[in-house]
């Protein structure tokens, strides 16, 4: 492979991680509120579906990804309903919900398969697109894949360096403390699962009318990224940076089976596009096994400094999920 | 209001017309007629004996995955991996009747052998689930889904791979088994299997009867409750939960077994068929209690059966079952919901 090719396939990988990366980045402020939104892997079809549907019938993009974002809201505000008014459990209804939205965008979206719609296109940004290399890999992208950098900085600096985004990690966190300095805990919970929603929304639509443009149906290859976006949420250990290493970790690693393809003819295709899947289940042992019980018992009879280097590395790969994620808050 | 029975079951009742209702609304966006939706699902059910049986034959690996899933939902637990551990059954069935269907010996001593073989498969990767839970940190949801893509890989890798049809390999699956290694075929029907409607009857019996009469069952719902105290009160709490893991994985094993041996004949792509997915809806649609998993279960099965015409018929997609049978679910969610609600400010105001 030459040098051009590889720059095509890093600015290809990054295209290919800005629908994760919405979607990593909604589901991480909803949990951050203490909302496990479950559904995602129908929401993210549904809205994929919905989005093309609307842009096929009115001819524009922008009402698409309205759309997508719409629905993406909708079913997080179920999502909400049932667990913060309804006190029923976030799993339960997550997980219908992740398999209703799914049929839904099959059963709704069998009149519109195959057809071809609008799509968005490549903006190149002048005089930056001319930079060697990086030109291509950062400065001609589509609108979306911009936004999706923009996004992680912004989605960052708002949790971790604004007076509200220290009240949402207070609602995830300890929502009585954040309860007694007079946060609505559950207004805001509504609210930010609603945002969120409509972020990760917005991953339907970059898929289908940018990243896989059109509607497929089950050969979309769209079933499955749901569940490998809430994977990646707990590896990135609800913060935007880390996620973001995760979600280009994840496209860099399809790219990869599509690569080695064809000089593995051994293994199938389908084995391949799934190999990621795996890795991230290890991912999430490494990420959760620094807060095992044994892990302590037995480090505590290595010798004392092999044992400290261990838990330093223990400690930086580890992720603690918000204390009150899907725990519901009743003021007593 | 009071807790009543009468009461609960008009809850039921709602849950059922909005799902109805809701349903309806997505069958005239689809722009097709609702009613004749209705009218064929209904005939494609119970319009024949032969649709009928077929209905059966889609009951059994549901009632399995169904039966396994209320052992993990007693002690708490979510084991959205049984897709993967329905497939793996699948996988080490049919690896054992490979082994053995040039043996010459006795078919149905090799039948046996497969199902136990399944069973076995079935276990084992559900106890990695638990293991991952219990030694590694990882939720048993996430565990299980990153294993149920594992499981699809592995498969997929064995049916164009090492286990190839001769010739080209094909999603259609493996070459099929020898009529004489199918599990017996009931006199007058195409495909139902008696053995096998014995096998998932006797199951959901049995896990009934572990749950609601034995001491074993009474710990599984102490840990489910409440996994603190159980623990004080001397409950080894990680040894029930792999304990319940494997019971799943044990039935979940079955079910492959049965996709295996009396349904396919082979190994196809996707062997599972989402029956341990729509398992945990039936388990969640009947509050996660064994005494209206049978019945719930047929109807979900009549559903799934009776839409495979819709397309050919109205040029509906056939995933309108699964549409009516998520707003069913979500519905009863709400519904108990709202009820609970009810109840708890009657409680508060008398």
């Amino acid at each position: 492979m030459n040098n051009s090719a590889l720059v095509t396939s890093i600015a290809g990988v990054l295209a290919a991680a800005a629908p994760i990366l919405f979607a990593v980045i909604g589901e991480t402020i909803s949990e951050r509120a203490g909302v496990l939104n479950l559904s995602m892997n129908g929401m993210i079809l549904l809205s994929a579906m919905g989005s093309f549907a609307v842009a096929l019938a009115t001819g524009s993009v922008v009402l698409g990804f309205l759309a997508g974002a719409a629905i993406g809201a909708l079913v997080s505000l179920i999502v909400a309903f049932a667990s913060l008014t309804l006190l029923q459990s976030q799993v339960a209804v997550g997980f219908v919900l992740a398999l209703l939205c799914r049929d839904l965008s099959y059963f709704l979206g069998n009149p519109i398969m195959g057809k071809v719609g609008p799509r968005i296109s490549q903006v190149p940004i002048p005089g930056f697109e001319r930079i060697p290399v990086l030109g291509t890999i950062f400065f001609r992208q589509d609108v979306m894949t911009y936004l999706s950098f923009i996004l992680i900085v912004l989605a960052w600096f708002f949790i971790f360096r604004t007076r509200p985004g220290l009240i949402l990690r207070g609602v995830g966190e300890r929502p009585a403390a954040a309860y007694i300095r007079g946060a609505n805990v559950n207004r805001l919970r509504y609210l930010y699962a609603v945002i969120g929603g409509a972020i990760a929304g917005l991953a339907g639509p970059i898929y289908s009318l940018s990243v896989k443009a059109g509607w497929k149906g089950t050969i979309s290859g769209l079933d499955g990224i749901g569940w490998i976006v809430l994977s990646i949420t707990i590896f990135g250990g609800w913060k935007p940076f880390r996620a973001a290493f995760g979600a280009y970790l994840f496209a860099f690693l399809q790219w990869l089976g599509l690569v080695l393809q064809p000089s593995l003819p051994s293994v199938p295709s389908q084995v391949l596009q799934v190999a990621p899947f795996p890795l991230m289940i290890l991912s999430l042992l490494l990420v959760n096994i620094g807060n095992a019980e044994w892990v302590d018992r037995s480090l505590s009879r290595l010798p004392e400094n092999v044992r400290r280097d261990i838990a330093k590395v223990l400690r930086a790969m580890n992720a603690t999920p918000p204390a009150a994620l899907g725990v519901p808050f009743e003021k007593e | 209001m009071r807790d009543t029975r009468t009461n609960r079951i008009l809850f039921q009742i709602g849950a059922i017309l909005f799902a109805l209702i809701v349903t309806t609304l997505v069958l005239s966006l689809a722009g097709a007629q609702p009613f004749a939706a209705y009218k064929y699902i209904m005939l494609g059910a119970v319009g024949s004996w032969d649709v009928v049986s077929n209905v059966l034959v889609s009951w059994v690996p549901l009632l399995l995955a169904t039966s396994g899933l209320l052992v993990t939902f007693t002690v708490g637990l979510w084991n959205i991996g049984i897709e993967g551990q329905i497939t793996l059954g699948a996988i080490f069935t049919t690896w054992a009747m490979r082994l053995l269907q040039d043996s010459g010996w006795n078919p149905s001593l090799i039948l046996v052998i497969a199902v136990l073989a399944g069973m076995l498969g079935g276990t084992l990767w559900a106890l990695l689930a638990g293991a991952l839970k219990t030694f590694g940190g990882v939720n048993e949801i996430f565990g299980g889904l990153g294993l149920n893509f594992v499981a699809t890989a592995l498969n997929i890798w064995l049916i164009f791979g090492p286990w190839k049809r001769p010739g080209v390999a094909s999603m259609s699956g493996t070459l099929p088994f020898d009529r004489s290694l199918w599990m017996p075929i009931a006199a007058g029907s195409s495909r139902l299997t008696p053995a096998t409607l014995v096998i998932a009857i006797v199951g959901i019996i049995a896990v009934y009867a572990t749950i609601e009469g034995t001491y074993f069952g009474l710990k599984l719902k102490a840990v489910g409750r409440n996994p603190k105290s159980a623990y004080i009160l001397g409950i080894p709490t990680w040894q029930h939960m792999m304990a319940s893991f494997a019971i799943c994985g044990v039935f979940a094993g079955l079910a492959g077994a049965v996709q295996v041996t009396a349904v396919y004949h082979r190994l196809i792509p996707s062997i599972s068929s989402g029956y341990g997915y729509l398992g945990l809806m039936v388990a969640m649609l009947v509050g996660y209690k064994a005494s209206l998993a049978a019945p719930v279960a047929l109807f979900f099965a009549a559903l799934n059966v009776g839409s495979i015409q819709l397309p050919i018929i109205l040029k509906l997609d056939s995933s309108l079952a699964g549409v009516l049978q998520g707003t069913l679910v979500l519905f009863v969610i709400l519904g108990q919901g709202v009820r609970t609600k009810l109840l708890k400010k009657t409680k508060v105001s008398s």
